[in-house]
């Protein structure tokens, strides 16, 4: 079964976890940086499925991990987008360097 | 090298590059696509996985919904085919330097450590999913299910009340609008419009 090792498939996964890490510490522009956060769950949940088909193939968990993940990603995007529109409305910018009235 | 092995190594390949690309290209319309390519490749590799089920709700909520809004919401914020600054290079360098210390660290610990998978076979039957999912015994995950449902529901007053106008600024639209009138010579008639009460 296993034509692949497990660790080829962590291989990835960390890799684009870091990916997302790079690009949300480099950009500045709101939308850019949610996309950045969608691909770090992601990462997170081909590690679910990945531990689940490897070593615990007789049990579900990891599916319902992230099924539960992308459901909560949809619900986080959906308000983050609300957000950013609505910022966008009272200060014409979606740029996180403009928005600092909340900063201490 | 067997052929599933090359397919995996194919559809990674894919993932990384146009993830890579979707953080660092500089114009945002192309960034998004680049995401979405990159989501269709996670979808491939729960295919490649066997798990059709995750893998199709992958593609529906994700490709058919997240990067759809978040084109919207390009379209409405932005100027799509203009380019973004320029980062600074100083952080783009610490940036990379942090990405890359981190990813060497995390690999080693899992490269360390040795792996025993279990010989059984893995299959997901969909039914076996939706019986676990509403089950209340000891297993079963109709907590989390409720749970879930209460912050889908959250989120949708909470995306209503965001965007909703408040009293005031209601108030300002109806005042540009009467002295607009004024200023081209009108007469002022105050009819007295359905009033709309909700705009979302």
């Amino acid at each position: 079964m296993a034509v692949v090792p497990l660790s080829h498939i962590l291989f990835v996964s960390t890799a684009l976890f870091f990916i997302g890490m790079y690009g949300l510490f480099t950009r500045r522009n709101m939308i850019t940086m949610l996309m950045s956060i969608e691909l770090i769950l992601n990462s997170v949940n081909i590690n679910f499925v990945a531990f689940n088909k490897y070593l615990f193939p007789e049990k579900l968990d990891g599916i319902f991990f992230t099924i539960f993940i992308i459901t909560i990603a949809a619900a986080e995007a959906a308000v983050a987008i609300a957000i950013i529109i609505n910022l966008y409305r009272s200060h014409q910018s979606i740029d996180v360097e403009d928005a600092t009235e909340l900063k201490w | 090298m067997e052929a599933s092995a090359i397919i995996f190594y194919t559809i990674s390949a894919f993932i990384l590059g146009t993830g890579l690309l979707a953080v660092t290209t500089r114009k945002i319309f192309r960034s998004a696509i680049w995401l979405l390519f990159s989501l269709v490749g996670i979808a491939a590799i729960y295919f490649w996985m066997q798990v059709e089920f995750i893998a199709a709700v992958q593609i529906i909520v994700y490709v058919g919904g997240i990067v759809v809004l978040i084109i919207f919401s390009i379209f409405l914020t932005q100027n799509s085919g203009k380019e973004m600054p320029k980062t600074n290079w100083k952080r783009i360098v610490f940036s990379a330097l942090a990405a890359l210390f981190g990813f060497g660290f995390s690999y080693n610990l899992i490269d360390g450590y040795t792996f025993t998978p279990s010989t059984q076979a893995f299959n997901v039957p969909v039914k076996e999913i939706g019986r676990q999912m509403l089950s209340p015994t000891e297993h079963g995950y109709v907590l989390p299910f409720e749970v879930v449902s209460m912050l889908l529901l959250a989120a949708m007053i909470g995306c209503i009340v965001i965007a909703i106008k408040s009293p005031e600024q209601k108030a300002e639209e109806v005042a540009l609008e009467k002295n607009e009138v004024i200023a081209k010579g009108g007469t002022v008639t105050v009819i007295s419009k359905p009033e709309i009460i909700e705009e979302v």
